[in-house]
């Protein structure tokens, strides 16, 4: 705001911490993610991976430090449709039967609110679904897709609204390579774009090239943070996080 | 047949089954949505209370039901909200008082007779007690949730179908998820003169399960689901006067008998459905490859074709 020649990062965190059922999860997490920058958050089981992104996007509150959204402090931001979120998952399916573009539809709400649903609206879901290859299934049931397909079917509901900051919690967790390779391509476009992501990931696989840096968790700090190929040093728990850097 | 549709009484109860068919259905797709299907069950033990009010202060008992379910609903979605362990047994406690609550003050409103037959008229529904200003307030509360659920659609169903991401994309979560339960309130209220408190609920959750046996979208679920609803009441209103029994009982085991006969018919539907996709996903393979030449030339492939 001060430096109005710099677009402000899409997500800043301060010494962020934050509890789930009384449990300290984060203690003194700082993550920036600067505009057009791919940043991959990668840490083992229960290292506040998940629960970072969730703290970026105002689902999980946090107890200390604060939270910046393009430059606008968590609580007061309102630029939702800047944001394009894909949450961890195994399903994309509720209790009642949905299409594949009725799922995706939800994605644009962001634009159209409480206003009713409008032709760009439509076309931007046909081109959400392209980006992803899933046109030719719009009109079928999610239920009746693979996880993979599933997976897809969620990043093009981020992707409806043409989002600044994509965040994506463990988005090629169970997904088949055929739709590995999709998301990877989509990403790139994405990144091509010049949108900003936040991806969280259980090691960097295929993503790999596209990442500018990787920020390594472990019991909710930051232990390492740079390029995702080299790693600076070796820490206490290298064992399990050396081999993402393979 | 004919001289049915003459008596006034009949009238009243037919307009009010066309009605409560219709609301019923299309508030409880939500609920089905987010696994909630017996959110309504426990909105009507509570409306006993509501009635019990009434009849003991001898105000109408509907809109004491209102004001009673409405502040149920609202503590209910409180606490689902909180998402905290101990929930379940608030939820009990709220819905077990609220049955013995509502007895207790039916037995001692003045006037009521023995154990009180316009009790069972609200537990099990009555074509008989309908009176013109029942199917007024019913027609006003019915058109309410109608507005709501319809026309917050895309809305609902976000907030249903994946609430973490609704609230990413801006909309107003808390306050949806509230207004959902008060129409889920009120259309107990409103469905409770014709099914009656105890089946109040199966009409709000039996059409839907019903119609998703043969649908794959959410809106042909909800128009489906509806267009069963207004079917098994006012069928349900027709046999309780043919064969007098209470109306809720022949309205909710029609809607059984539905999707009885819907999971018969859906078997080979869904034998044909699992082999379309089977016959797209023998494509998936070359997906990769045409999004990746999409890519290569700008992404306007789809959009050119």
């Amino acid at each position: 705001m001060t430096q109005p020649t710099r677009p402000p990062a899409p997500v800043r965190l301060t010494a962020a911490h934050a509890s789930l059922g009384g449990r300290p999860v984060l203690r003194g997490v700082d993550l920036t993610v600067a505009p057009g920058e791919v940043v991959a958050l990668l840490g083992g089981n229960g290292s506040g991976k998940s629960t970072t992104v969730r703290s970026v996007i105002g689902a999980v509150p946090l107890t200390g430090g604060e939270r910046e959204l393009f430059g606008v402090p968590g609580a007061r931001f309102r630029d939702w449709h800047r944001i394009g979120y894909v949450p961890q998952r195994t399903t994309a399916a509720g209790g009642v039967p949905a299409t594949v573009r009725e799922v995706v539809a939800t994605g644009r709400l962001a634009q159209h609110g409480l206003l009713p649903f409008r032709r760009r609206d439509k076309a931007a879901v046909a081109r959400a679904l392209e980006a992803v290859g899933m046109l030719d299934r719009a009109g079928d049931g999610v239920a009746d897709l693979s996880g993979g397909q599933q997976q897809r079917v969620l990043i093009a509901r981020a992707l409806v609204g043409e989002p600044e900051l994509l965040i994506m919690d463990e988005p090629m967790a169970g997904v088949d390579l055929a739709s590995q390779r999709v998301l990877a391509d989509t990403l790139r476009r994405q990144v091509a774009r010049g949108a900003a992501v936040l991806l969280v990931l259980h090691e960097l696989g295929p993503l790999e090239p596209l990442i500018d840096r990787a920020v390594v968790l472990n019991e909710g700090r930051v232990r390492q943070d740079g390029p995702p190929a080299a790693p600076d040093h070796v820490h206490p728990h290298a064992d399990r996080t050396q081999g993402l850097f393979a | 047949m004919t001289d049915m549709f003459s008596l006034l009484f009949m009238q009243r109860a037919l307009l009010a089954a066309l009605l409560v068919g219709v609301t019923a259905p299309s508030i409880g797709i939500y609920l089905v949505q987010r696994r909630q299907a017996l959110m309504g069950d426990g909105i009507g033990h509570v409306a006993l209370t509501g009635i019990g009010l009434g009849l003991f202060f001898q105000t109408s008992p509907v809109w004491m039901a209102v004001v009673v379910c409405v502040a149920a609903a609202v503590v209910m979605e409180l606490v689902r909200s909180r998402g905290n362990q101990s929930g379940d047994i608030a939820l009990a406690m709220l819905f077990y008082g609220g049955m013995a609550c509502g007895r207790l003050l039916v037995s001692k409103a003045p006037g009521a007779s023995g154990a009180g037959g316009s009790l069972d008229s609200y537990l099990w529904g009555s074509i008989l007690a309908m009176e013109d200003s029942d199917v007024v307030t019913i027609a006003a509360l019915g058109a309410v949730v109608l507005a709501v659920t319809l026309g917050l659609r895309r809305q609902l169903f976000a907030v249903c179908q994946d609430e973490e991401f609704a609230k990413v994309t801006g909309l107003p979560v808390r306050l949806l998820n509230l207004l959902l339960a008060v129409m889920a309130a009120v259309t107990v209220t409103v469905a409770m003169r014709v099914v009656g408190v105890l089946l109040v609920s199966a009409l709000m959750v039996v059409p839907v399960a019903a119609a998703q046996l043969l649908t794959r979208s959410f809106r042909a679920t909800q128009a489906l689901a509806v267009a069963i609803g207004v079917l098994v009441s006012v069928g349900g209103v027709v046999t309780s006067y043919q064969a007098d029994v209470p109306p809720g009982s022949a309205i909710v085991l029609l809607a059984i008998a539905c999707f009885a006969v819907f999971t018969v018919l859906a078997a080979p539907l869904a034998r044909r459905r699992y082999r379309d996709p089977a016959a797209v996903t023998g494509t998936e393979l070359p997906i990769p490859v045409q999004s990746g030449a999409a890519a290569g030339s700008g992404g306007g492939k789809g959009l050119a074709q």
